[in-house]
């Protein structure tokens, strides 16, 4: 096996060296796939089944599809037409903007709950306003929205900065007005980047747990989703927690292999602009 | 109805002043000419209304597109311009015939697939209809570039370098039929180009712009005979030499130039000039010729460089300056030039400019 991988020209590298390599890149791919392929080892199909057809297991997972839509809903709906404001106006204190909208990347999800909690729980900033909520699925869109929205802006801007200003002048003198340019022009121009987004805001999103933890806390049917429900019932009831990460890791995977899938055609001139 | 396009801008540019004054006739063809930073296209833009100048007009027959006294400002898609932009930018997740249809919105849609296709017939690309940007050729895309500028109905045509994305072979034909549709439409089209031999074949008059002004404006053909400027006569094609100017005693004005020589010219001037002269009125004699012909000026040179270019050959010569002269393939092999010969370039005081500068 490592024989084939070696350079095709003999000599150049010591021999160790290329035998270090393929080891150390062994033990990557074994090491970060090692846990997956224990929760789908010890998942038979019958038991995976049998307790999924559990009503908590089956909630959970309901209230994670609703709560994730929802929340993507939202992020898609301000945060694509906001990403294109970030990429193409130029105004004092833009990067800080930036670096504002992309803080919750790199914030603790424990942080980010009492941040929410601080903000919009009980007694909460705007509590005086009458926005206040916590313990409930509507506190669990929000959390959700509040980590995933920037990997969508982030990625949807990056995007949005690719276009080549000249499509949308073109668009402009063939008729369009500026919302129309945009529509028909520059989204379906940045769409591979804009699906990408989505897809890192999907993921995110599935698997949150800190924060939502933090500021809906855990009730089932209610604020506990799919990742609450597998910290609930790890010590109780293991094979449960096994059944749902299983459908969890089946989802990821679907997510990864579709922004694969989408960056693929993407490389190969599926889409962007034209050359030149 | 066809009509009038008439365009005022002053702004900023950078750090160049925009100053124009531009009227082109229904059916003619403006063609501004000059180095790229120039701010050329900064005029189409503001026709187009894609740029706002600080101050300026702009008007298509009896419709007030922009006038910033009035506060008059119609957004791009209130105006009918046909705009060809420098590299097309034809949409990429639209097939051609899509692209052309995206200018028919206006018409119900039953119609913009017809429409649209009888466009690319007439410019030649119905085979190409349902093709992706990215799979057409240079000239392919300017076909459909084209046939969308016209889907537009356009009261004025605003071209950025229409030909320059083509390769040479293709841009010859290109060139024919883009005169021969700018002409069928009847509406004036405006140009710009860095090139002046694209500027000459397509427009009418040409406009030489220089740093935000149009420094000469005339027919091609009068801005080669008479640049205004030393810059005017080298975009014409023309090679200058410089020198310093002295009145001579016999009506000719003596040029001594930069790196030794003199030549000689009919025009008046004094001080500082630059003699224009044009490659294809230099002729090329052996050293030590013993008959000369009527030609005034003869500069000792050596052959630098022998390119064929399309059945002329052209010399690279250093005379004190490099000047260019075009011969045909028969004279280089007749008088065996080649890099290193010595020759004497000679032409006629008459066929010289003395320009400003």
């Amino acid at each position: 096996m490592l024989r084939a991988w070696s350079p095709a020209r003999r000599g150049e590298r010591p021999p160790w060296f290329g035998a270090l390599v393929a080891l150390a890149a062994a033990l990557v791919l074994t090491f970060l796939t090692l846990p997956v392929v224990a929760i789908l080892v010890d998942s038979s199909p019958v038991q995976l089944l049998a307790s999924l057809a559990e009503p908590g297991a089956l909630d959970a997972l309901w209230l994670s599809a609703r709560a994730t839509a929802v929340a993507l809903g939202l992020i898609m709906l301000v945060g694509t037409p906001a990403a294109w404001f970030l990429a193409t106006r130029r105004f004092r204190g833009r990067a800080l903007v930036i670096t504002l909208v992309e803080l919750p990347l790199v914030l603790p999800p424990a942080v980010a709950g009492i941040g929410l909690l601080a903000a919009m729980g009980p007694e909460g900033l705007l509590a005086p306003l009458g926005v206040s909520t916590s313990l409930s699925t509507a506190a669990v869109v929000l959390a959700l929205t509040f980590v995933s929205a920037p990997f969508f802006v982030r990625q949807a801007q990056a995007s949005f900065s690719a276009v080549d200003p000249t499509l949308v002048d073109a668009a402009r003198t063939l008729g369009a007005s500026e919302a129309a340019a945009f529509a028909r022009v520059v989204v379906p121009t940045a769409w591979p980047g804009l699906v990408a987004g989505t897809a890192l805001a999907l993921g995110r999103a599935l698997g949150e747990f800190g924060a939502t933890l933090m500021f809906a806390g855990s009730f089932a049917g209610v604020t506990q989703t799919a990742p609450l429900a597998i910290y609930d019932r790890f010590a109780t009831d293991f094979p449960s927690a096994i059944a749902l990460s299983a459908v969890l890791v089946a989802v990821s995977g679907a997510i990864l292999l579709a922004v694969k899938f989408v960056r693929g055609s993407e490389a190969l001139g599926g889409a962007g602009r034209p050359r030149g | 109805m066809p009509a009038d396009l008439a365009v005022e801008a002053t702004t900023t540019l950078g750090d160049i002043e925009l100053d124009v004054s531009l009227r082109v006739g229904a059916g003619e063809c403006l063609a501004l000419v000059g180095p790229s930073g120039a701010g050329k296209s900064s005029v189409l833009r503001v026709a187009a209304g894609l740029l706002r100048p600080r101050a300026g007009t702009v008007r298509c027959g009896e419709e007030t597109w922009l006038d910033t006294l009035g506060r008059i400002d119609r957004p791009p898609e209130e105006r009918r311009c046909g705009y060809v932009f420098q590299e097309y930018a034809l949409f990429g997740h639209l097939s051609a015939w899509q692209n052309v249809a995206f200018a028919l919105r206006d018409r119900p849609r039953a119609q913009r697939r017809k429409r649209a296709h009888e466009l690319l017939e007439r410019l030649g690309m119905a085979a190409r209809a349902d093709a992706r940007p990215r799979t057409l050729s240079g000239g392919e895309r300017q076909r459909v570039a084209l046939a969308r500028a016209l889907a537009r109905a356009p009261r004025a045509f605003l071209l950025d370098e229409p030909l320059s994305a083509l390769d040479v072979r293709t841009r010859t034909a290109a060139t024919r039929e883009l005169a021969a549709l700018l002409g069928e439409s009847g509406v004036p089209a405006l140009m710009v180009t860095h090139d002046f031999a694209q500027a000459a074949a397509l427009g009418d008059l040409v406009g030489v712009v220089e740093a935000g002004h149009v420094v000469q404006k005339g027919t091609p053909a009068e801005l080669a005979a008479r640049p205004v400027s030393a810059f005017v006569a080298d975009l014409t094609g023309a090679v200058v030499l410089t020198g310093r100017a002295l009145a001579g005693d016999d009506g000719l004005t003596r040029v001594a130039l930069e790196g030794g020589e003199e030549v000689v010219s009919p025009d008046g001037a004094a001080g500082p000039v630059g003699v224009s002269v044009f490659p294809w009125d230099i002729t090329i004699e052996p050293p030590h010729a013993t008959v000369h012909g009527s030609a005034r000026n003869r500069l000792a040179a050596e052959v630098t460089s022998v390119t064929e270019i399309g059945g002329r050959v052209r010399l690279g010569l250093a005379a004190g300056q490099p000047l260019v002269a075009e011969v045909t393939a028969a004279a280089v092999a007749e008088l065996g030039l080649r890099p290193g010969t010595r020759v004497v370039a000679s032409f006629k005081a008459t066929a010289t400019r003395l320009v400003a500068r």
